[in-house]
């Protein structure tokens, strides 16, 4: 069985190319899909603790699930939001975006 | 109902009377009179069932009806409120409960109901009359007192105090009463306040009367702190009068009982206008009549008495004090009716007869005729009530007169005015004159002459030959002056017009006059002595009755031939020489005894003036308010002024406005402003900036922790 911080790293490595998407990338789905990678890359590692640690504990599990849930909500919420924007402002380019700027 | 409740709810019908017509019937009049007299008669109801149940009881001088109730505490004990009856009250309050009921219904007629409202009245004004068209012609007919509710609201609050004080068993509650009084008399002379000297009188009533009162509270508070109590029944005990009579005061000489009696007696002095507070009773005339009778007999003045009466068991254990109540009261008797014989207004010389008799009464308790006072007090109370109200409907007629002629500058109680108005008002002549008869103790069938025999004779009895000789001389020239008041307003031809159109007044008048003169006559009886004239008829009723009040029953005197035939010799030459003089006069020039000396009563209010009003307005005047306030507080009023405005505005500029105001206040607003400014241009509003500073902060965060925590 490979060790532990194999999928740690996997984990870490996953988290920084999300995060990466999440603050270059323009195009505001593209930042949607970086969060999901991060939503993934925290549940790669809720999993493995689980796996390495005490198995009859469920909570590691019934923690990725809950993040699955919250990921889906919040990944439809976002591209409504994203194609609720678009019809009025005709982009979806986050920097465009600015209403709330001083 | 027991007859200790039945006192408990002696007092209270008027009260309750008083409240109701100013609260909720002082629209309708004939709704006020109907609760005042209903009250009145109520009270009166009570007090002759009271007075009839206490003659049934054997020895009610050692077991009277009592019963109080603790009312405020004072440390361990209580002061008490409650009622009593022993015989002195149940006959006071006999007389007391006929007079007042009297004096509300001649009230109703005083102040002509039934009669439409004047032409030009205004409240605080007397009636001025009222224009009426009848057959086609006009003519003045008298008008409705515009302030009749008023009135008999005031009344009503004066019976509760006079009956409060009648039934209380303790000098507190007889106290407040007494005061309640006070204020009632200050209230109803004063009710015609438009008159300037109807409010200058109601002033002087309250002032004179109030130097009185303060001397009494001083006298109840000293019997107090030396006794513990108030109650009469529980200060007459043997220990505790004994005791009051060996402990020196300290003042004068006095022992405490005699200092607390000389303090009780000045505020009797007040009340009853004896010598030298007399000066207010003439003026309270100024009030509507049956507000004189109401003072001059039923209540305030006789309150004044009822309480040295009452307090006799303390007064008598001085002999100094004594001394000085017996020669306050003969002084007053004998001074106050030379004064009488030289007045002109018919009400004046009531007054001033009215003070001349309480000083009788005085004058007898001073001498230790305990009885023979209490007797002169309700004979006197009733003559005195009658002669007020009877004077008030010949008052009454003569404004009738006045309205008639239209002649308003004829004064219609100036006596030089009348004349032979017996034949125009006979039912007021028959009735004053026997109330005048009573006044001068004309013999045998009037009660006047009993009671005043009667202190001649204790006078003479106990050997106060100069006490004697003075009364006699009082009592000569109170027949004297009665019988010139008699024979200038009734006898002979009418002097002037007004009077030949006088007219009898309404039976509401003339009803509690004949029933007043039934009792002016009557009441004389049950005091007749045993042995009179060397009779023996059965002991008076009265003395056992009103003597068994006191621990000592007073011994019923000899009898005497002296004291009777000078009394008779008084009385009899006093009517005659009064209407000797009299009975060719027809204006004050032709009156020998128009003295400018006894005309301006010695001239005591203007001497009073000089004493104590001059100063006491020099003093506000002058002293207090141009010296003291003008000159001295005004002034440092107008440094420290000027000095706190100085500072003020010295912080204002040097402090507030620049360090508070500028610096503080602006100076904040100011950096935060430039703060602001420059931080905004963080909001960008770009999403991926902000997380950037969010992951920068977290990271630098998350750095510091692990550098100063972990490692």
């Amino acid at each position: 069985m490979v060790p532990l911080s194999w999928y740690l790293i996997l984990s870490a490595a996953l988290f920084s190319v999300g995060l990466f998407g999440v603050l270059s990338r323009r195009n505001a789905v593209a930042i949607l899909l970086g969060i999901e990678l991060m939503l993934n890359s925290v549940n790669i590692n809720l999993v493995a603790f689980w796996r390495y640690g005490n198995v009859m504990h469920m909570a590691g599990q019934v923690f990725a699930i809950i993040v699955f849930a919250v990921a889906a909500a919040e990944v439809s919420v976002g591209l409504a939001l994203v194609i609720s924007v678009y019809r009025r402002r005709n982009t979806v380019i986050a920097d465009e975006i600015d209403l709330m700027k001083w | 109902m027991t007859t200790e409740t039945l006192i408990w709810l002696i007092p209270l019908p008027p009260v309750l009377a008083f409240f109701l017509i100013v609260l909720f019937t002082n629209k309708s009049k004939a709704l006020i009179h109907t609760v005042a007299v209903g009250a009145a008669l109520l009270s009166w109801l009570g007090s002759i069932i009271v007075f009839v149940r206490a003659l049934g009881v054997e020895h009610l001088g050692e077991h009277p009806f009592e019963s109080s109730i603790n009312w405020l505490p004072t440390g361990d004990t209580w002061l008490k409120v409650g009622v009593l009856v022993d015989p002195l009250t149940a006959a006071v309050l006999f007389f007391v409960a006929w007079t007042v009921l009297m004096i509300f219904l001649y009230s109703v007629g005083y102040h002509n109901f039934g009669q439409p409202a004047g032409d030009h009245d205004h409240a605080g004004l007397p009636p001025h009359g009222a224009t009426v068209e009848e057959h086609g012609h006009k003519h003045v007919v008298p008008s409705i007192e515009p302030m009749y509710s008023r009135f008999f609201a005031f009344i009503g609050l004066f019976a509760f105090g006079m009956f409060t004080l009648v039934v209380s068993d303790n000098l507190l509650t007889l106290f407040v009463g007494w005061e309640i009084m006070g204020l009632c008399s200050y209230l109803l002379i004063g009710f015609w306040y438009g008159k300037p000297s109807a409010r200058n009188a109601a002033v002087k009533a309250f002032m004179t009367t109030r130097v009185g009162d303060v001397f009494m509270l001083l006298g109840i508070a000293y019997l107090y702190s030396a006794t513990g109590t108030l109650s009469f029944r529980e200060i007459f005990t043997e220990e505790i009068l004994h005791t009051l009579a060996t402990v020196p005061s300290g003042v004068l000489g006095l022992s405490a009982a005699g200092l607390i009696g000389l303090l009780l007696f000045i505020g009797t002095v007040g009340k009853s206008a004896q010598f030298p507070l007399h000066v207010w009773l003439p003026d309270a005339m100024e009030g509507p009549t049956p507000v004189s009778a109401m003072i001059h007999a039923a209540t305030m003045v006789s309150a004044g008495v009822y309480m040295v009466i009452r307090m006799f068991p303390i007064i008598s254990l001085d002999e100094k004090t004594m001394a000085i109540v017996a020669f306050v009261g003969a002084f007053t008797a004998l001074f106050a009716a030379t004064i009488a014989v030289a007045q002109n207004d018919i009400k004046r010389v009531l007054a001033y007869s009215t003070i001349s008799q309480l000083g009788f009464m005085i004058a007898a308790l001073g001498i230790g005729a305990y009885v023979a006072a209490v007797f002169h007090l309700i004979t006197h109370a009733f003559f005195k009530a009658l002669l007020f109200l009877g004077s008030g409907s010949v008052i009454h007629g003569m404004e009738h007169g006045v309205l008639h002629t239209g002649n308003h500058k004829v004064d219609p109680q100036d006596m030089f005015n009348m004349g032979g108005l017996r034949k125009k008002m006979p039912i007021t002549f028959w009735t004053f004159l026997i109330g005048g008869f009573a006044l001068s103790g004309f013999p045998i069938i009037t009660a006047g002459f009993w009671s005043k025999d009667e202190i001649l004779a204790d006078a003479f009895g106990h050997d106060h030959i100069f006490i004697f000789a003075t009364l006699a001389i009082a009592a000569f020239m109170t027949a004297f002056y009665t019988m010139r008041q008699i024979t200038l307003t009734f006898l002979g031809e009418p002097r002037t017009k007004e009077a030949e159109h006088a007219q009898e007044t309404p039976w509401t008048m003339t009803t509690p006059l004949v029933i007043l003169s039934f009792f002016a006559m009557t009441y004389g009886w049950v005091g007749i002595p045993e042995d009179f004239m060397g009779l023996h008829l059965r002991p008076s009723w009265f003395h056992e009755f009103v003597g068994s009040t006191l621990a000592e029953h007073p011994e019923a005197l000899a009898f005497n031939w002296i004291p009777l035939l000078t009394s008779l010799v008084v009385a009899l030459g006093g009517l005659f020489v009064g209407w000797l003089v009299y009975r060719n006069i027809n204006s004050p020039s032709e009156d020998k005894l128009q003295i400018g000396f006894l005309k301006n009563k010695y001239y005591f209010d203007e001497i009073y003036d000089y004493i104590f009003v001059k100063p006491a307005i020099w003093f506000s005047e002058v002293l207090v308010s141009q010296w003291m306030d003008k000159g001295f507080i005004d002034v440092i009023l107008h440094i420290f002024g000027p000095a706190t405005q100085g500072l003020g505005a010295f912080i204002r500029n040097k402090f507030d406005l620049p360090v508070i105001n500028r610096f503080f206040g602006d100076g904040s607003a100011d950096v935060t402003y430039w703060f602001g400014g420059k931080l905004r241009a963080v909001q960008t509003g770009r999403i991926q900036q902000y997380l950037m500073f969010a992951l920068v902060i977290f990271i630098a965060v998350g750095a510091a922790l692990y550098f100063f925590l972990l490692a």
